[in-house]
């Protein structure tokens, strides 16, 4: 139930704006992020952005899983 | 950057599992609270793909599955009331409760809807001057913020035939309630992660700290379940216990301060009343007086019966951790998704549900 997707928000009018959900576009709230801006991803859930996402960090996830992939294979 | 394919990297998964077994000595139990994890954890195959030294085991976290009975009665009594419209998630309409659903009520002639978000209920109350709109709250601290913002919308414009009937709910107590119980021996927990988008990762500090319990927040594609169950892991082996984030993302140690802002606004802790585990002080959260006028709990009263739990349910404990679906004689034979008997074989996010769709293969081998 706390499912929430990764979207992309497309326009903003106070706190309605219009999403993008992996090419579906729908309406959102941004009461509980009133900070996001246009071209921010954020999580939706059940209509509303609950929270941004950070797009260096999850580069930097991904980046830390493979370095240290890389110093396992170059120890071994 | 799409936030989902590059977390579903199967050269990534590869990596993560090779450094967790490679890490894993000590046998460890772990606890995925959230029914999120559990979903993606067998629709990803992790518990096949895991070393035998790390075991995963369902919590409570699946607010469908966690909605007492007597709460459900409730839920129902209010569909029955004359001119009272009720919008629900999809989740709820099937629960069976003592004697009914709300499927059972609509078909009886009562208006239940389901609906996608509070504010599409809010458009039912603005298109329906003449009856009354009531949500059913149901929900951990993802979901509560977006029904107080309901509530704040209600009160700015107006909307006088718009109620909420509350059964929200926090995590951290319950986890504590269960831990404290000494049930069940964790060796760390895979906390919420959307939770904890807007509680932050800090609410976990506690719970770490008091049950010496790593505690490290994960999102929800594979990639980020075996980031968190390697940190985990590794907390095991160094002999540390903190919480930390595996899904940074979407979340910071302080959370989300906003929504927090929101919450607190509209909502106060209050005791509430948890399937298989029982009332927990303030582990729930209750309308504020500023709000009273859309509080369903005091401008409806109805008269509920002796709830009624159904016979040879064991999702309790299955909520508890402390037996799983395959333990319940029902599971597969009297209760399946297509004729559910306890709620954690109706949401999707169901334990049952979850063991039902793709851990059968599992149970035939345990046979």
């Amino acid at each position: 139930m706390c499912l929430a997707v990764p979207a992309k928000i497309l326009t903003i009018d106070g706190f309605s704006a219009t999403v993008d959900i992996g090419g579906v576009v729908r309406a959102a709230s941004l009461r509980l992020t009133p900070d996001a801006k246009v071209g921010d991803y954020v999580l939706l859930h059940t209509g509303f952005a609950i929270e941004l996402l950070s797009p260096q960090e999850a580069a930097d996830t991904l980046a830390t899983i493979d370095e240290a992939v890389a110093i396992i294979v170059g120890e071994s | 950057m799409k936030y989902v394919s590059e977390f579903r990297d199967s050269s990534l998964v590869s990596n993560l599992l090779e450094r967790i077994t490679a890490r894993s000595s000590t046998p460890v139990r772990l606890m995925e609270f959230c029914g999120g994890h559990t979903v993606s954890i067998f629709r990803y195959g992790l518990r096949q793909l895991l070393p035998k030294t790390v075991e995963l085991v369902s919590g409570p976290g699946c607010p469908v599955c966690v909605t007492a009975t007597p709460d459900l009665d409730r839920a129902i009594a209010l569909a029955e009331l004359p001119d009272v419209t009720i919008t629900t998630f999809g989740d709820m309409f099937r629960v069976p409760a003592s004697s009914s659903s709300l499927q059972e009520s609509k078909a009886r002639g009562a208006d239940v809807r389901m609906v996608y978000s509070t504010l599409d209920a809010l458009d039912i109350a603005r298109q329906n001057p003449d009856r009354k709109i009531i949500f059913l709250g149901i929900g951990f601290e993802t979901t509560a913020p977006t029904v107080a913002a309901s509530l704040l919308t209600a009160q700015e414009e107006g909307i006088a035939n718009f109620y909420v009937q509350s059964f929200h709910k926090v995590c951290p107590p319950v986890l504590k309630a269960i831990l404290a119980a000494g049930e069940i021996h964790l060796q760390g927990l895979i906390c919420p992660g959307h939770v904890s988008a807007i509680i932050g990762s800090n609410a976990w500090g506690p719970t770490a700290r008091e049950f010496a319990l790593p505690c490290v927040v994960s999102g929800f594609e594979p990639v980020d379940i075996l980031q968190a169950v390697l940190a985990l892991v590794e907390q095991v082996e160094g002999g540390v216990a903190c919480s930390d984030i595996a899904y940074t993302r979407g979340v910071s140690p302080e959370g989300n301060l906003h929504a927090q802002a929101v919450l607190s606004d509209v909502f106060e802790p209050a005791p509430a009343n948890w399937r298989g585990v029982g009332v927990i002080p303030d582990s729930g959260l209750a309308i504020r007086d500023a709000f009273a006028a859309h509080d369903a709990n005091r401008v409806f009263e109805v008269d509920v019966g002796p709830s009624i739990e159904p016979a040879g349910c064991i999702c309790g404990a299955v909520l508890r951790g402390t037996n799983t679906p395959f333990d319940c004689g029902l599971f597969g034979k009297g209760c399946t998704p297509a004729t559910p008997v306890g709620p954690c074989m109706v949401s999707s996010e169901g334990s049952c549900a979850a063991y039902f769709r793709y851990g059968r293969d599992e149970l035939s081998e345990k046979i």
